[in-house]
């Protein structure tokens, strides 16, 4: 469990990737979160490979971190099943949405995401037309909706051709640095929250 | 039964009981301890031996033989032709360099440069026994230096032959006694013959016939019988050998390669094991007993530099060797350090080039006492090279190694191949998990190597046997023995020797199951749970729940059941508390049923609007006054 202080946030990353075996990038930025103190690294599919989700310790796993991550491959432009599934369930109405629902208001919600295409496609004008904080839209107002706070997403672009090596071990180390910033309170989550990527804000 | 044998064998097997604790707490292996009671014990300190240590030294000297056996047992033919080089090339330039340095050295000494050949050549041999013993406890065997200190010994097991027909053509003396026995009585080719007829006559009867036979004693159920079978088949080939003149040691190496493949080999390995390792036991112990300390005390400075000068020269050559074979300088270290005593074949050799009129007495005399010590000396030595090259480098070459041996290197063990082990066994290997299996039933086994699986004959619940095949290098071992007591006694003595490997354990029941959670073995899983689970799905389905409903509650229903089942266990025993709890339980799961008369998983209440659909509604009405 995760020690309260208060100078710190305490995060946890609800990690979803059906194929760990296959991934490399995904992989490689999940290991580069091990062992950090005050990180939880939370492996969904290795969890429920069932998908018979324990909602009532997820709860109790969300109450006692101030910054969730949900860190997965952008597979057709939103997460993997089992993420939504637990959205689905998880969030339950009373708890964490509706009239009494209050249980995450205050917290911070985090994507962190790998995709196969390259940051110039995800535009006006791009391959896929849109822009990252567009297709993120439906986890935004789900953070909206549970009272929390968006913040602008950590994207890996052009995973496909990141090589394994130099540039691969460069970007884990930044993810590290990344979740250091975040839970030391190093990074002005407001202007987090506005941006449109959060991999600029951390050198 | 004479009751000198009795004490005899009391004081061996006292020494070898009070001995080898000590020593091992002393960080010491097992063969110095062995050599150190024998010297203690010797005629010339305690004296308990009586005369006869040369006599069980020779008797004892069969262990070698066993232990070749087991080696070969443990080498598939095909790592055997792999060795070829190092054996030839490495054993050839071993022993010749070696006499040759060590011939020219006596001859320079002024003995005739008949003797000093034949010298020579009895200084070339290591010992086979002491250095695989050694090597082995210490682990080095499948190292670079241990594999290339393995070729050299089978090569000098090789160069006995001839050196035994030179031996006489080196005489220089009236011979004392000479005995020609067997087919020494034959012509060179009809020798030659009779040589090839036996290693065919290995080669073919361990490949074809032996299978039957071993499945037709295994049948009768008597362990016994098929110890018998094994001690008689490396007893039988070891007179063979003898017969056509060949070393004994060798054939029965032969013979193991050639048995390597077969599925009986674990259980002849833990039949033989206790017997080789008693016998060399014995053998260390008369090893040490043997020399000759009256001599030492009367020429300490000669036999001093003798015993020096041997190991130095011998160190010398078999670095060199090693190195000019491309071996790492820490493994060509490790293995000039444990071959370069002198073997104990040494003694047979001297004794009988002595009465051959090769040498004088005075010669034979020093000698032996040189090659004693020089044995003594080795354990010691091999401890010291081994903690240098152990600090020094090696590392990477020891994994590498690791992966040269096929045989025992599967990461799953699964004890019991019934109906369970037999599914769990294909699924492993449906996923590239190399497994193997330990059965009982002779004809299971041969069931599961017709469709191509790798299962051995065994009783699992044999500790040895499990080491036989692999247990150390193995990551999981699987029980699915039928029996729920030899389940049990296997898992407590897994436990216990192998705590770090990883179990599961396959239960018939519930009552079964208890009895491993109470030993803190987690994964116990009961061998018609999952069937039942699968009927309940399929009986819910034939009542109209849907697909998705009845899974779901299936899987809530299990994870129930598991809980239930672990607080049950801790309750087993306690009859009132056994029967409050599983009361409990099932009311629990009876309560899983809401009022509605629909169970209430409480794993999906998102998926179930109703609390949605009352605020909405609650919503659209005007507020209720403050």
């Amino acid at each position: 469990m995760p020690v309260a202080d208060p100078n710190r946030y305490r995060i946890l990353i609800l990690f979803a990737h059906p194929a760990y075996d296959k991934s490399r990038v995904n992989r490689r930025l999940f290991e580069a979160a091990w062992g950090l103190e005050g990180v939880r690294l939370h492996d969904l599919y290795e969890a429920y490979p069932d998908f018979h989700i324990d909602i009532k310790r997820e709860q109790a796993l969300l109450l006692e971190h101030d910054l969730l991550v949900f860190q997965h491959p952008f597979y057709w432009y939103s997460s993997p099943a089992l993420l939504k599934e637990w959205m689905d369930l998880v969030l339950e109405h009373g708890w964490s949405y509706g009239r009494n629902g209050r249980a995450l208001a205050g917290k911070y919600l985090l994507s962190a995401v790998t995709t196969g295409g390259p940051e110039q496609a995800y535009r006006v004008g791009g391959n896929n037309r849109f822009p990252m904080r567009q297709y993120l839209l439906p986890f935004d107002q789900t953070a909206h909706l549970c009272k929390m706070k968006y913040l602008a997403p950590y994207t890996v672009h052009a995973a496909l051709t990141l090589e394994s090596g130099g540039d691969l071990e460069a970007q884990a180390a930044h993810w590290r640095r990344t979740l250091e910033a975040l839970r030391d309170g190093k990074i002005d989550l407001e202007a987090a929250a506005a941006a449109d990527r959060l991999n600029p804000l951390v050198p | 039964m004479n009751a000198d044998f009795l004490f005899q064998a009391f004081i061996y097997l006292a020494a070898a009981v009070v001995s080898v604790p000590i020593a091992k707490r002393l960080g010491l292996g097992s063969v110095l301890a062995y050599l150190l009671a024998g010297m203690i014990l010797g005629p010339d300190a305690i004296n308990l031996l009586g005369e006869r240590s040369r006599d069980v030294m020779k008797f004892a000297e069969f262990g070698v033989v066993m232990m070749l056996f087991l080696i070969g047992l443990e080498l598939r033919p095909r790592v055997v032709w792999s060795l070829r080089v190092p054996l030839l090339g490495m054993g050839g330039a071993q022993v010749a360099l070696t006499s040759l340095a060590a011939a020219a050295g006596l001859r320079l000494m002024g003995w005739s440069w008949q003797a000093s050949i034949a010298a020579g050549l009895i200084l070339a041999m290591s010992s086979t026994a002491l250095v695989l013993q050694s090597l082995s406890e210490r682990k080095l065997l499948k190292t670079p230096g241990g594999q290339a200190s393995f070729s050299v010994l089978l090569f000098q097991d090789l160069a006995v032959i001839p050196i035994l027909a030179l031996l006489p053509l080196l005489a220089t003396l009236p011979a004392t006694a000479s005995e020609a026995h067997g087919v020494a009585r034959l012509a060179a080719w009809q020798q030659v013959l009779a040589v090839l007829a036996a290693v065919v006559g290995i080669i073919f009867g361990g490949r074809f016939l032996m299978r039957p036979v071993f499945r037709a004693v295994a049948r009768t159920g008597l362990r016994e019988v098929f110890t018998a079978l094994a001690l008689l088949l490396v007893v039988g080939i070891a007179l063979l050998m003898e017969r056509v003149g060949m070393s004994p040691a060798l054939g029965a190496f032969l013979a193991g390669v050639v048995l390597a493949d077969n599925e009986y080999r674990h259980e002849l390995e833990g039949d033989i094991e206790p017997f080789k390792g008693l016998l060399l036991a014995f053998f260390f112990i008369a090893v040490g007993a043997s020399v000759d300390f009256g001599y030492v005390r009367g020429h300490p400075l000669a036999i001093l530099l003798g015993v020096l000068g041997v190991l130095a020269l011998k160190f010398a050559v078999l670095f060199a060797v090693g190195r000019a074979f491309r071996l790492a300088s820490g493994a060509s270290f490790l293995f000039a350090g444990a071959l370069c005593q002198v073997g104990e074949f040494a003694f047979v050799l001297l004794s009988l080039a002595g009465q051959q009129g090769v040498f004088t007495a005075e010669q034979v005399r020093p000698l032996t006492v040189i090659v004693a010590l020089s044995m003594v000396l080795t354990p010691p030595l091999l401890m010291l090279v081994d903690r240098a090259t152990r600090r020094r480098l090696d590392a990477p070459g020891r994994t590498r190694a690791a992966d040269a041996i096929e045989a025992g290197d599967a990461p799953v063990l699964i004890a019991g191949y019934g109906r369970m082990g037999r599914m769990v066994g294909r699924i492993l290997r449906a996923n590239g998990v190399k497994t193997a299996v330990l059965e009982l039933n002779a004809d299971q086994v041969a069931h599961a190597r017709r469709v191509g699986l790798e299962a051995w004959y065994g009783d699992a619940s044999r500790l040895d046997l499990l080491a036989a095949a692999g247990i150390d290098r193995a990551r999981l071992l699987i029980i699915a023995i039928d029996d729920p007591e030899v389940a049990v006694k296997l898992a407590d003595a897994v436990r216990l020797r192998h705590p770090a490997l990883k179990l599961i354990v396959r239960a018939r029941d519930h009552v079964d199951a208890y009895a491993f959670f109470k030993r803190g073995i987690e994964e116990v899983h009961r061998e018609t749970f999952g069937s039942a689970l699968a009927v309940g799905e399929a009986a819910l389905r034939a009542l109209g729940f849907g697909a998705l409903r009845s899974h779901r509650s299936i899987l809530a229903w299990r994870k129930h059941n598991e809980a239930a089942l672990r607080e049950l266990a801790r309750h087993w025993g306690d009859e009132k508390g056994y029967f409050d709890k599983l009361r409990s339980t099932i009311r629990d799961e009876e309560g899983m049923l809401a009022e509605d008369g629909i169970p209430d998983l409480e794993l999906d209440r998102a998926w179930d609007n109703a609390g949605l659909r009352e605020e909405v509604k609650s919503r659209a009405k005007p507020p209720p006054p403050a």
